[in-house]
């Protein structure tokens, strides 16, 4: 490194090239990046990574890429890609990553809307949707892809490998060795670091501009707030584009300086988890929800003795866990001996095959976690926390301090953070870590930031009497029922959603005189189920037009209405008729955003008439749907539907 | 890493004749494999393509004709010297150890090029140890070419059937052949499946520059992927030529694709 001690303690580590210098001359051989490839974990230690960052830099402003460029970054958890983000930022221009699983038209969109020249992605399968969409996006100058498999018969000159880029990159460097200190040295903590598009649950996606100081800040608290340090170890396997992975993988492990690790492949976290045992871990609760569904659906199929002891020791462990892990003190003294006993025997088997053994912090955010799914983790010993955020802020506004979790609040306002409640009930959240700006749409940022600085988030809340902020809904999705009791159809939806059996439900009630559910049903789990009871299926839609699983889904259903009686707030909301859809709801089909959530407008208007026919009465409800596969092609899709009453329950005057 | 570019004839096949008693699997047949394309065979059912495919890998021995592979006559190919002469196959019911994982399997395919003697492999440690790992290094490369690296460890008997298929085609290009044999590759795949194994097919052709022989059923993936395809029909060859020649060719027509097309 050409930058040295002296010149470094001058300037301030406010921006996040400066960051990964100073971790390079002061920890340079500590790891800062780990992958696995051909079944062995590679290592790259902070110096490392330095001199490569700052060799695909070299090779990007060969290029032609400057300052105040924007550079697309569309894949899977690569080292490299992470790297190119930094390597942009270096030359003082704007990473925005994508998701790597979007459609070719929605890259068409946020390239144009970007205005973005360079891309750098993964491997021939982004490239091809690139080239699909060239024509498109006029400003798209260069490719550059990081797998060369299978491109060797590409002929077009604009596209490249990255690895000749760093070659090109390294000899670069070499022959001006100041060319890229100087470069950082223009950079500001007011510079735009990061753009991110937000999912677009409201609308067309929106370009959200973060700087390095407000990232930086951001990243500081929560790395501040946890005592995070250099040593962690996390797992980097979320959408590159999240702001959550983005904060953890990005810029808490170059605040902190810790390393991050980036799995073999999609389908081996699980394998990966196990194998790093990350002591900092964060997912969004569908991955929380998903993992133990596993969990769950291997205990059904273990023998009986081992089923009985998962079952008692799980008992044990909702009775008293989570009180263990916050060090409460009116624990008794024989279930902590069982607690610890079941610590031996379950719990610590159970956390090693979830890969949660060294886990000192986890994180969930993205979405409303269900209190259930929440209180399995804690009760199991690990350290489950909440946080609540969104794009615009860096996805920490609030967290969940140690020691002081409830289960169905978000925590407290992180430090430096305001949160106020509007009279409408809408969070809005005033600090250093909101964004800068909507890329090029003034009108929507003045609407979004008020004139005293206020963001507003878009979420209904408030705060419990302990001041910790309670999420509800999104604020435009709470609705009122015909008689005027209020509907949060996310509350519903999560309780449904707990049942290992159901994936995903979406809840209908706003102006209406009862609430009816679609259900999407978890073919795992239920597939499971059906086989021990020698049911034959075909596929999604015969599996959930089976009888004996609307039986089933039912029955789950009940019980979420027999849960919600027991508090008055939301007693009137029990789901009165519900049908198992025919087709999973999916993101091809603009169902669900690429982060999974569920598009409660376009769904309502797509199926219209399922609704119709829930709302008058009907049994059954014929539907064909049009469905897009993966490669673009699409086909269509019918079933007949069943539609079900549920038992609902009065309301009951809640005990203690 | 040889590129794609179609070379010389390397498999040359002349006046097959195969009977089983009385009756006559193949007659007068003949073909040949240029290096380095996708050749593929096609037919009805009891055609005779297993059959061809059993004759050029040595487990058949054809009672006339002639196997000239890069020019060297093989009339008497065993299975063993096939191996050797660089043929590897995959077949149509999968031949895997199914109690093993997947890496095993696909380390059975290295079998051949490992010099370590039973003393030696027993002992382990030593030359032993080091050429394992030599192995695995390249049998880990295969692993990643058809990204598999999620189910290194499992045992290939509770893989769903695409994935068994595709590990038996890993198994096979762990000998790195320069001829690789496969018998109906897509058998039994949904579409999404069969997509997969093309690719696989295309970029194995592609990637190493192995010679590709295959048998297909279904047309629509032989005529996507393959450079010539010979037609077989009850022990005989009725046609032979690119995919547009061989769909145009009347006698096909009416033996395989009916009368419509």
């Amino acid at each position: 490194m050409a930058v040295t001690h002296t010149e470094r303690a001058a300037t301030p580590l406010d921006t996040f090239p400066r960051l990964l210098l100073n971790h390079a001359a002061t920890r340079g051989d500590r790891p800062a990046t780990r992958e696995k490839y051909l079944g062995i974990w590679q290592t790259w230690n902070w110096s490392q990574v330095a001199g490569e960052v700052r060799a695909i830099a070299s090779g990007l402003a060969e290029l032609g890429f400057k300052r105040g460029d924007n550079l697309a970054i569309i894949g899977d958890n690569r080292p490299r890609l992470y790297w190119s983000m930094c390597a942009a930022q270096m030359l003082g221009g704007v990473p925005v990553p994508m998701y790597q699983d979007a459609v070719a038209a929605e890259m068409a969109f946020v390239l144009t809307d970007g205005e973005i020249r360079f891309a750098i992605v993964e491997d021939q399968e982004q490239v091809d949707k690139l080239l699909e969409i060239k024509d498109q996006c006029p400003s798209l100058q260069h490719i550059l892809y990081d797998d060369p498999r299978g491109m060797r018969h590409y002929t077009q000159t604009y596209l490249q490998g990255l690895d000749e880029v760093v070659a090109m990159g390294r000899i670069h460097d070499k022959n001006q060795p100041d060319f890229i200190p100087s470069e950082v040295a223009l950079g500001s903590a007011e510079d735009v670091a990061v753009m991110l598009y937000t999912s677009g649950t409201t609308g067309k996606p929106k370009g959200v501009c973060l700087t390095h100081g407000t990232f930086i800040a951001a990243a500081t608290s929560g790395v501040d707030f946890d005592h995070l340090t250099e040593q962690e170890d996390i797992l980097s396997y979320l959408p590159m584009a999240w702001v959550g992975d983005h904060l953890f993988s990005y810029a808490q492990a170059l605040v902190a300086g810790f390393t991050i690790n980036c799995p073999e492949s999609g389908d081996t976290v699980m394998t990966d988890l196990r194998e790093i045992g990350p002591t900092y871990y964060f997912a969004p609760p569908r991955v929380f929800e998903n993992l133990l569904t596993t969990v769950m659906i291997r205990m059904e199929d273990a023998g009986a003795l081992k089923r009985n002891m998962f079952h008692y020791f799980m008992a044990v462990a909702k009775r008293c866990g989570s009180d263990i892990l916050d060090a409460k003190p009116n624990v008794s003294t024989a279930d902590r001996l069982l607690y610890a006993l079941g610590n031996v025997l379950i719990y610590g088997p159970l956390r090693n095959v979830l890969g949660m053994s060294r886990i000192r912090v986890a994180y969930t955010a993205g979405a409303a976690i269900g209190p259930d799914l929440f209180r399995f983790y804690r009760s199991i010993g690990v350290n489950l926390k909440q946080l609540y955020g969104a794009t615009e802020t860096c996805a920490a506004v609030c967290l969940q301090p140690d020691r002081e979790i409830k289960f169905d609040s978000v925590g407290k306002p992180a430090p430096g953070v305001e949160v106020k409640i509007a009279d409408n009930g809408e969070v809005l959240v005033r600090g250093k870590l909101l964004l800068k700006e909507y890329y090029r749409r003034p009108k929507d940022t003045a609407e979004a930031i008020d004139a005293e600085g206020w963001f507003h988030t878009g979420d209904a809340g408030f705060f419990d009497d302990d001041g910790h902020l309670k999420i509800i809904d999104r604020a435009k999705d709470v609705g009122k029922l015909a008689d005027g009791a209020i509907f949060a159809p996310n509350y519903i939806e999560n309780k449904l959603k707990f049942f290992q059996y159901i994936k995903e439900a979406v809840c209908f009630g706003h102006d209406r005189d009862m609430v009816c559910a679609f259900i999407n049903i978890d073919v795992g789990a239920v597939g499971n189920w059906a086989e021990r009871r020698g049911l034959p299926y075909s596929g999604y839609t015969d599996l959930a037009a089976k009888s004996e699983v609307l039986e089933l889904i039912r029955e789950c259903v009940e019980q979420v209405n027999a849960d919600l009686s027991h508090d008055v707030m939301v007693a009137e909301t029990q789901v009165h008729r519900f049908l198992i859809l025919h087709k999973e709801l999916d993101p091809d089909d603009d169902e669900l955003t690429r982060t999974r959530k569920v598009r409660r407008g376009f769904v309502a208007e797509k199926y219209q008439v399922l609704i119709d026919a829930l709302y008058t009465g009907k049994t059954s409800q014929f539907i064909e749907t049009q469905v897009k596969f993966e490669d673009g092609r699409s086909g269509m899709v019918s079933a007949d539907l069943a539609i079900c009453e549920v038992k609902t329950f009065p309301v009951m005057k809640k005990a203690a | 890493m040889s590129g794609r570019k179609i070379g010389e004839v390397i498999l040359d096949l002349k006046n097959i004749t195969l009977r089983f008693g009385g009756v006559t699997a193949l007659e007068d047949i003949s073909f040949d494999v240029r290096e380095h394309e996708v050749r593929a065979i096609i037919g009805p059912n009891g055609a005779g393509k297993s059959s061809m495919l059993n004759v050029i890998n040595g487990v058949y021995r054809p009672q006339e004709g002639d196997i000239i592979l890069r020019g060297e006559h093989h009339a008497n190919m065993d299975s063993y010297g096939a191996a050797k002469a660089g043929l590897a196959r995959t077949f149509q019911n999968i031949a895997l150890f199914k109690g093993m994982s997947v890496l095993d399997n696909i380390m059975t395919g290295r079998n051949l090029k490992m010099k370590a003697n039973l003393l030696q492999q027993a002992v382990w440690f030593g030359p032993a140890q080091r050429e394992e790992l030599e192995h695995r290094e390249k049998v880990e490369e295969i692993i990643d070419f058809l990204e598999i690296q999620h189910i290194r460890k499992t045992p290939v008997g509770r893989l769903p059937y695409g994935l068994q298929k595709r590990v038996d085609l890993a198994r096979a290009l762990a000998m790195e052949p320069q001829i690789l044999l496969l018998d109906e590759p897509m058998a039994g795949m949904n579409v999404e499946e069969k997509q997969d194994m093309s690719r696989f097919i295309l970029d194995v052709n592609d990637q190493f520059g192995t010679t590709v022989v295959l048998i297909e059923h279904d047309m629509g993936v032989v005529m996507d992927i393959s450079d010539r395809v010979v037609v077989l029909d009850y022990g005989k060859k009725i046609g032979d030529g690119t995919p547009d020649e061989v769909r145009a060719n009347p006698d096909v027509i009416s033996a395989y694709l009916g009368a419509s097309h």
